[in-house]
């Protein structure tokens, strides 16, 4: 006893002009996969919400709240300035030691918090991408955005410590933003691709730990780049962090600036981890509520 | 039925899953690499391809089409792994269809599983903006009709409590009202008045025909075959992903009726639509009446007996049992578990594979009945089969009063009247 009706039999070409107006056709998607960045841009309420859901609830039932924002840069320079500039001697030319690494850091630690956060970002909200449609796109971008608070706070206590040590600001910090736009690219490629490979591959759990140990060496933080020779201090820039942070640094605190072709190339790489890692995202996408 | 008014029209929507890749979660790259080598090596000259086990497939829907008008209330019927839940996801765009397309006219909002999408540590005020957010509404609508749904859901003096804090009452009535006024062009609703009071149960029901009867369409799951009765006008009876029924709702749910209770009449065993970790399965489920007879009769004794089959004995631990006896229209009139223990209680030496429940004076009215088994093991569901048995009740005495057929309700009560004297 099946009754189903064949759309065929009636499908005068009017009807079909009128379904065309408003309709939502829901296929399977195949060929190259479409940003819809539309979509993205009606979903920028959701976005607001997520990403103001997660500030609010970062901090939750700690004992220390938003203090852990200013705790996490200042020990690492503690640890930094003992073993990297006391016990290893590196210097950091006319810069404090304390100003020069903490002035890494703070850019750093927005990257590496959206590095872990987002990577297992989309796990975490199985629940929701198994039961409501919406551009998932926004789940890594929230995550990373709500990084943004902490690395408000962490600049501010940046300019109170050169303040303390008597360092002034370099004319070049107008280059700040734009500098900084370097690092939110970064940080929102690698976390379109981890959480997405993360949806298939749990394996990424355990790689973001020690990957985020060893960037942490690969980049210019802890040391400057004027210890390496040409061409390994432009090949450096490979790594997108490594332009991004000591361009940060200098924009803000002086010294001597940075290749010029080590942070063209780290914004370049920055930028294709970007685009092609919300390509990949976009990609795997539909098979996200079927295999998580 | 005007065509110039579909708003939903499903063109052979199938759905294929890969059972293994959609059970095991957490697929790990070594499995990836080994099969890219091995799928390489497979492409060499001299292999055929058929060296690569083929993975088990699952169409979970398979060419179903239908269309729905502007205003239906249609009921979507169908046992556990039919299809419904698929098809709902595939409508919201949760999932793609495997083939096949769906074409949709207007907003489409769904209510799938309550309570998705809230944070336990934010307070009610703050979930309600987030929720109605991830359902698709504007910042500027939830601002104008946030009054509207706190008193709708009856939350108002915890509207700043932390959601962790409330019941599952509260966060279902909190859920439901916001997805409630949401005022898509579309509802899909799936099982979520199974959870809250009877009264708050009405007031979904009432707030589902306004919706309807403003002019927007609903598209309703639920295994209360009563609710969907009183609720839609049409049915879709969904059978191993296909379209079985479609037509009236009184249609659709006599169909599925007599289905389930055929189902019933074939070998629990070879059944495949159940549910559970299956290291243990019901068997068999005799359901028998007085002196060993197939009769059954109000206030007579009843006894239903089942035996399970280990299939992976070691695995699933201490078993118990219960069964829910459901009426003629899917409403459960009756639980019984093995785990509520009273001091009667038999506990059989020698034999950990079955159960045996005794009932001395049926308390059911005549009529039709089915039932509805569950096993379970230590930690997890082993097994469970809907309409693994149906049964007759036939008119009885109940402590000498006879219980006539064809009055309302289910249950047959012993009790006494003091009446007025004639004289």
């Amino acid at each position: 006893m099946t009754a189903q009706t064949s759309a065929t039999e009636r499908a005068p070409t009017a009807e079909l002009r009128r379904l065309a107006t408003n309709e939502t056709v829901i296929e399977r998607s195949s060929g190259w996969p479409s940003l819809r960045l539309d979509e993205l841009r009606e979903a920028r309420e959701l976005l607001y919400f997520l990403t103001w859901r997660d500030v609010k609830v970062r901090y939750k039932q700690t004992a220390l709240g938003v203090t852990w924002a200013v705790l996490q840069p200042l020990l690492t320079v503690v640890v930094f300035t003992l073993f990297f500039n006391r016990v290893a001697n590196i210097s950091s030319g006319t810069i404090p030691y304390p100003v020069f690494s903490l002035a890494g850091l703070v850019p750093w630690l927005f990257f590496v918090g959206a590095l872990t956060l987002s990577s297992a970002s989309l796990v975490a909200s199985a629940n929701l991408l198994t039961k409501v449609y919406f551009p998932r796109l926004v789940i890594p971008i929230a995550t990373t955005l709500t990084g943004l608070p902490d690395f408000l706070i962490g600049f501010a206590m940046l300019l109170i410590v050169m303040a303390a040590y008597g360092v002034a600001p370099a004319v070049w910090i107008v280059l700040l933003p734009l500098i900084f736009l370097i690092v939110l690219a970064a940080a929102l490629g690698v976390s379109f691709w981890l959480s997405a490979l993360n949806v298939t591959y749990r394996d990424v759990r355990y790689i973001v730990p020690i990957a985020a140990q060893l960037w942490l060496l690969a980049t210019p933080i802890a040391y400057p780049v004027s210890g390496l020779h040409s061409p390994w201090n432009v090949l450096l820039g490979l790594n997108p962090m490594a332009g991004a942070v000591d361009a940060f640094r200098w924009a803000l605190v002086g010294g001597p600036a940075p290749p010029v072709g080590m942070v063209a190339l780290s914004a370049a790489v920055a930028f294709a981890l970007f685009v092609g890692g919300a390509y990949y995202f976009r990609g795997m996408e539909r098979r996200f509520a079927d295999v998580i | 039925m005007s065509s110039v008014d579909t708003v939903i029209r499903a063109e052979r929507l199938s759905k294929q899953y890969v059972l293994g890749r959609r059970v095991d979660r957490g697929r790990t790259l070594r499995d990836a690499i080994v099969s890219t080598v091995a799928g390489a090596a497979s492409r060499l000259p001299g292999r055929t391809s058929q060296d690569r086990p083929a993975d088990e497939l699952l169409w979970a829907l398979s060419d179903v089409s239908f269309d729905i008008e502007r205003g239906d209330i249609v009921g979507v019927i169908g046992r556990n792994g039919a299809g419904k839940t698929t098809l709902l996801k595939i409508l919201s765009r949760v999932t793609e269809p495997t083939s096949g397309r769906a074409r949709i006219r207007g907003r489409v909002g769904s209510l799938l599983e309550v309570g998705t999408g809230f944070h336990g540590e934010l307070t009610g005020r703050e979930n309600v903006y987030l929720y109605a957010s991830i359902l698709g509404m504007r910042r500027a609508e939830i601002d104008r009709r946030f009054d509207e749904i706190v008193s709708f859901a009856e939350i108002s003096r915890f509207l700043d409590t932390p959601v962790k804090r409330y019941s599952s009452g509260m966060t279902v009535r909190l859920a439901f009202a916001v997805a409630a006024h949401l005022e898509p062009e579309i509802l899909l609703v799936d099982e979520v008045l199974a959870v809250g009071d009877a009264g708050f149960q009405r007031k979904c029901i009432g707030k589902m025909s306004q919706v309807a009867g403003e002019g927007r369409t609903v598209l309703f799951v639920s295994h209360n075959m009563a609710i969907m009765q009183s609720l839609c006008r049409r049915g879709i009876f969904l059978e191993r992903g296909s379209v079985h029924t479609d037509g009236s709702i009184h249609e659709a749910v006599t169909t599925y009726l007599r289905a389930v209770e055929s189902a019933a009449t074939i070998d629990l065993e070879q059944r495949t639509d159940r549910r559970g970790w299956h290291d243990v399965v019901l068997s068999t489920l005799e359901i028998s009446g007085a002196d060993g007879t197939t009769v059954l009769a109000t206030g007579r004794p009843a006894r239903f007996a089942f035996r399970t089959t280990a299939r992976n004995a070691d695995a699933a631990g201490r078993l118990s049992c219960s069964f829910t006896i459901l009426n003629n229209l899917g409403q459960p009139v009756a639980t019984l578990a093995s785990d509520d223990r009273a001091p009667n209680d038999v506990e059989s030496a020698g034999d950990d594979h079955s159960f045996v429940c005794d009932i001395d004076a049926l308390p059911l009215g005549p009529g039709r009945y089915r039932v509805d088994v569950e096993i379970h093991g230590r930690a997890y569901l082993q097994d469970a089969v809907e309409g693994a048995g149906a049964f007759d009740v036939e008119q009885g005495i109940l402590e000498g009063r006879p219980i006539p057929g064809g009055r309302a309700g289910d249950v047959a009560v012993a009790h006494r009247w003091t009446v007025p004297s004639l004289d």
